[in-house]
């Protein structure tokens, strides 16, 4: 209800004092105009949540649900927690991640915001940026409510540059592919199912190589073994941060008043 | 600008269906070769025996899905320029095509790893890479099956064959690099090809890549009638749903 009354004013505000600096060019002015607006959206995102707190919360709990299946499932004992906890940590976060992931879009088709976030009067990679600042600082949220309680349930030493350093990379890329594939979800038939579907087999090396640094890291490795690793990491990152705001041009072309 | 498939090539129905015919023709002609050479001229393998001649057309699905993916590519990035679909046509007739190559490479993969490896199914890089692979146009189908609107589908359908396409190798290094630091007991397939096996290979890939353009030529042209249908239907009234 409340919601409903805010969203489209936050969206209409949003290109508000920059509206006279579109963004012209990469010099400082139209970088920090382009900063602004892309904050609005984010921000107006942030906002929403914080206020209804309906996505963080539920997302949170079944991040520690799969955790404790992954105990009735395995029955693992403490030494055994070493090679597995890597993977109950992304499967946990992949699957949490994506769950809020598809209300990045579903929301703004539910209350039909996305025309009036598409009728703003800035860029469309400003929208697409937006709104993954807005996934990412969510997601990044929901890893910092959910790894201490991995730590106590695991005794593993998650709180190491190696491990962070993983989650933010990995985190980044599967958000950036992500938030385009909510995009095109949330405008489908089958809307939330869909997301896994299209979204975990791009995400393989995200996965894969996110929990190798993490493994390799409670293991004890040196910083030349997780180097290739956070190097494809930081490839996918580039890669889909390049490709995917014109992809998303594309996809909203579809949907916006021309 | 949304109305597609004028009626400029309505000739193509002709000339379609001569080069479908020789299309067809030669892909008998080759793929017979093909098989004779697989079966007969290609010597017995000295370890693995006759179960090795699985091989031949193993290797040439498996080109050819690479091949037919980035087909869906280069027609997903020239819809988006054109916004034509009779380039989404193509894309979605290679995508099916694809995904039929790709559960052939995993097919006869499989069958071939029993009696060589010992079990139907490791998590070889090369593997675990197609399995993927097919994953990600199963899923690109599955998309296309879930939109109505044809202009939607084809943006939607073009924006995943790009994804998909560019992950391909970020996958194979990811997985290559994986199973590098945990050691397979399995050794990777090094045997060294005499040259009728190679003669063997080569007529193989001819085969099956001439199979897929005269697949992707009929089922394209399939599409592209149907689009001409729906586009008679709309001028005339009808409309869809």
């Amino acid at each position: 209800m409340q919601q409903t009354l805010k969203k489209p004013t936050a969206a209409t505000s949003a290109p508000g004092p920059e509206s006279q600096t579109r963004p012209a060019g990469p010099e400082g002015r139209g970088l920090r105009a382009f900063l602004g607006q892309v904050w609005a959206i984010a921000g107006k995102d942030i906002r929403a949540e914080l206020r209804g707190r309906e996505v963080a919360s539920a997302t949170w709990v079944f991040a520690l649900l799969v955790l404790v299946v992954f105990n009735f499932a395995f029955d693992l004992e403490r030494e055994e927690m070493g090679p597995a906890g890597p993977g109950m940590l992304w499967v946990a976060i992949v699957l949490a991640g994506m769950l809020g992931l598809s209300h990045v879009f579903t929301k703004e088709r539910e209350q039909s915001c996305l025309e009036g976030l598409l009728l703003c009067p800035v860029d469309r990679s400003v929208i697409y940026f937006g709104k993954l600042a807005g996934a990412l600082i969510f997601t990044l949220a929901l890893e910092v409510a959910v790894l201490p309680v991995f730590a106590v349930f695991t005794s593993l030493p998650v709180f190491t540059p190696g491990p962070l350093l993983a989650l933010l990379l990995g985190t980044v890329g599967f958000v950036a592919v992500g938030t385009l594939f909510a995009a095109i979800a949330a405008n489908t038939k089958t809307r939330e199912v869909l997301l896994p579907v299209l979204l975990l087999p791009v995400a393989a090396p995200v996965v894969v190589s996110a929990v190798a640094v993490t493994g390799l890291s409670f293991d004890g490795e040196p910083w030349s073994e997780l180097v290739p690793w956070l190097g494809i990491l930081a490839a996918f990152d580039a890669i889909y941060l390049v490709l995917s705001p014109w992809l998303f041009d594309q996809v909203v072309h579809e949907l916006g008043p021309e | 600008m949304r109305a597609v498939a004028g009626p400029s090539n309505l000739s193509l129905g002709g000339a379609g269906s001569r080069l479908q015919r020789a299309l067809l023709a030669a892909t008998l002609a080759v793929g017979l070769l093909a098989l004779y050479m697989a079966f007969v001229y290609a010597p017995k393998e000295a370890t693995m025996g006759d179960v090795q001649r699985i091989f031949y057309f193993h290797v040439g699905a498996a080109w050819t899905a690479l091949l037919a993916f980035f087909v869906v590519f280069v027609g997903g990035l020239a819809y988006l320029r054109t916004r034509d679909r009779r380039w989404d046509a193509l894309a979605l007739s290679s995508a099916e095509i694809g995904v039929v190559f790709t559960t052939i490479t995993l097919a006869t993969g499989s069958i071939w790893a029993k009696p060589a490896w010992g079990a139907w199914w490791t998590w070889d890089p090369r593997l675990t890479t197609t399995s993927v692979l097919w994953l990600i146009y199963v899923s690109y189908l599955i998309l296309r099956g879930a939109i109505d609107e044809p202009e939607r589908r084809a943006s939607f359908a073009a924006v995943v064959g790009i994804v998909g396409f560019v992950d391909v190798p970020i996958v194979f290094l990811s997985i290559r690099l994986w199973r590098t630091i945990h050691p397979v007991l399995v050794k990777s397939q090094g045997f060294d090809m005499e040259p009728p096996m190679v003669h063997a290979l080569l007529a193989a890939l001819l085969a099956c890549t001439l199979l897929y353009a005269y697949l992707l030529l009929v089922r394209t042209s399939l599409e592209r009638r149907r689009l001409e249908v729906e586009a008679a239907r709309q001028a005339l009234g009808f409309h869809q749903g």
